[in-house]
């Protein structure tokens, strides 16, 4: 077991080391010039030059692999261009509205996807059954934005019930701050079910089958002790990959989600990085947004260990 | 799915209309496909206007008779340009199957059929698949440029390696199996065998994910040209029309209203499709998703 977790370790080091071999690279690829296209048409020469010694691009590529991995090993992940600050500090005051919006959208997605997918797995087949997988697949369909979009026509615009967009200002509270949150996370919510309906049923009609559900139903034992203890428990642990993997749909929701919703977030972030060409912000956050993918998926495996007893490596 | 369809005594009375209405919406899936497909490479002489003749009299006009779909702030004819960029969407979406197709099955082979660069391979491929698909692909094509080009190469990179994950696992499959034995004891050359033995039998779970793969790419590319970082503003693409009218929503809703019901159907039909031919084509790979 101890030998299990430490091979695990491993793994997710060397996956990490890669991605940031990954990130590296995808930064140099652009066509021309990097200092030249941050600062556009119109800078100086002597401004380009400028900006290449404090990126290190005049510098070998290998030597400004090696920088960048050094930087990394201190937490350093470079100087945002525009802000004028460190990219790490730069993440880390727009973190809250992401963080809070993709907390809030897994538990939405969580209450919406697991009674309708163990219903949809115990009613096999019936007319309830086909249209929850109807529905599933329609609302994997739509896309983020535009959801968000007609939500924020009708219960923003007509119905008046939420903020059409933003995060409150600076002195607002923490409640208001959340209730700006709901309908973005509603719409990622909805959005994000689907895949984990799809699974919690797929899972749950696995177990349903299996001869311990029948000895639980034998023995006299309740119907919905029969599904929710003894299937459930067993059904958990797809069910928890998968909640695992929606994690990296939620960030890339969220990064158009909080576009459209006007919110201060990581994604807002990205996209005005990518606007205004800021390469060390789009490579910092890149890095730790994959690197929280692997390491949320990494602890979700731990998490097996305690959730199934038989899981023993 | 699959558990369900092996043992129809699991459905109980239910089995034969279940079944019947799991085929209908398959077909359902498969004429919404059919008749996206034949819109958008029949545009030019199906749309009743030029996409792009402005007409400023008739601004912001509501659906009627003359306009379907109603008109957009230029006095556009909505309905020819949500047919017309459909023509951009799928050819874009399309487009991105066959390069993470082809990336895919590269990379899936060589680590399936060489064990010397299984590990690295996989590795990569683990790594690839910790970017959240639009943030990646924003990157790339932040790094790139935006353009068409630009976002299909970005999305194919995006979607290689899930292919290539489920190309490996069944290229180690079948790798073992007594008639690829039979063909290397044979003195068939290895390229030979990976083409005639091995991709032959792949073409199902190919198809399957390329129909997934086709239904993620046209919601990403939506997604991306919505940011402004995907095909350039001028290009009439589902994405580009609703970020458009985005700011008419209030006054005039179906400018992005419609362009996102056709997203929405044309993925919906490509999923359903997808699903069908899963069941259909391998019921063993139904029960994962």
């Amino acid at each position: 077991m101890a030998r299990y977790i430490l091979n695990r370790i491993i793994g997710v080091i060397v996956v990490l080391f890669i991605v940031a071999t990954v990130v590296f690279v995808i930064v140099r690829v652009t066509p021309g010039d990097p200092a030249a296209v941050m600062l556009g048409p119109d800078a100086t020469a002597a401004d380009i030059a400028d900006l290449r010694i404090r990126l290190g691009l005049n510098q070998p590529i290998p030597v400004q692999y090696l920088y960048f991995m050094g930087g990394l090993l201190r937490g350093d992940l470079g100087q945002s261009i525009f802000l004028n600050e460190p990219v790490l500090t730069a993440l880390g005051q727009r973190a809250e509205p992401t963080f809070f919006l993709t907390i809030f959208s897994i538990l939405i997605a969580c209450a919406i996807a697991l009674p309708v997918g163990i219903l949809s797995a115990y009613k096999r087949g019936s007319v309830f059954d086909q249209v929850v997988t109807t529905l599933a697949m329609l609302s994997a369909s739509i896309p983020s934005f535009w959801l968000g979009l007609v939500f924020i026509e009708f219960f923003a615009v007509k119905l008046g019930w939420f903020p059409t967009s933003g995060y409150g200002g600076p002195g607002d509270s923490f409640l208001s701050r959340m209730h700006h949150l709901v309908q973005p996370a509603v719409t990622l919510g909805l959005v994000n079910s689907a895949l984990i309906i799809r699974f919690v049923r797929a899972s749950m009609l696995d177990v349903l089958g299996d001869d311990y559900v029948r000895t639980a139903r034998s023995k006299g034992m309740g119907e919905a002790r029969v599904v929710l203890k003894h299937a459930l428990k067993n059904a958990l642990i797809p069910i928890l990959t998968v909640i695992g993997l929606t994690t990296a749909l939620l960030i890339s929701g969220a990064i158009v989600t909080e576009t459209v919703f006007g919110l201060p977030g990581v994604g807002s972030l990205i996209v005005s990085a990518v606007t205004r060409r800021d390469y060390p912000v789009i490579q910092g956050a890149l890095l730790v947004i994959a690197a929280l993918y692997v390491l949320i998926n990494f602890a979700i495996d731990m998490l097996y260990l305690v959730v199934d007893p038989r899981v023993s490596y | 799915m699959a558990a369900v369809a092996s043992s129809p005594a699991a459905y109980g009375g239910a089995s034969f209309l279940g079944l019947l209405v799991r085929r209908k919406t398959v077909l359902f899936g498969a004429i919404i496909l059919i008749v996206v497909v034949a819109a958008a490479l029949l545009s030019p002489w199906i749309a009743p206007y030029a996409p792009a003749k402005l007409s400023l009299a008739n601004r912001l006009k509501p659906p009627s008779a003359q306009h379907l779909f109603g008109t957009d702030d230029f006095g556009r004819d909505v309905f020819s340009r949500v047919i017309v960029a459909g023509r951009t969407s799928l050819t874009v979406g399309f487009s991105v199957v066959i390069v993470s197709t082809v990336l895919g099955v590269i990379l899936g082979l060589l680590a399936g059929f060489f064990r010397r660069l299984d590990g690295p391979i996989a590795r990569v491929i683990d790594a690839m698949m910790a970017f959240p698909d639009i943030l990646l692909a924003i990157s790339l094509v932040a790094a790139l440029g935006p353009s068409a080009s630009n976002v299909i190469l970005a999305l194919g990179i995006v979607y290689a390696p899930r292919l290539a994950r489920i190309i490996r696992a069944s290229t180690l499959v079948i790798r073992e199996l007594p008639y690829v034995e039979a063909a290397r004891a044979l003195g068939v050359s290895t390229p030979r065998i990976m083409a005639n033995h091995v991709l032959r039998n792949l073409a199902s779970p190919i198809l399957v994910q390329g129909t997934f793969i086709f239904a993620n790419a046209m919601l990403a590319e939506a997604g991306l040209s919505f940011l402004g970082v995907g095909v350039a503003p001028s290009t009439p693409t589902w994405g580009t029309m609703i970020s458009q009218g985005r700011q008419f929503m209030d006054s005039a809703g179906w400018i992005m209203m419609f362009p996102g019901l056709a997203v929405v159907l044309s993925v919906l039909s490509l999923q359903l499709v997808g699903d069908g031919l899963r069941d259909m084509l391998d019921p063993r790979l139904s029960k994962d998703l």
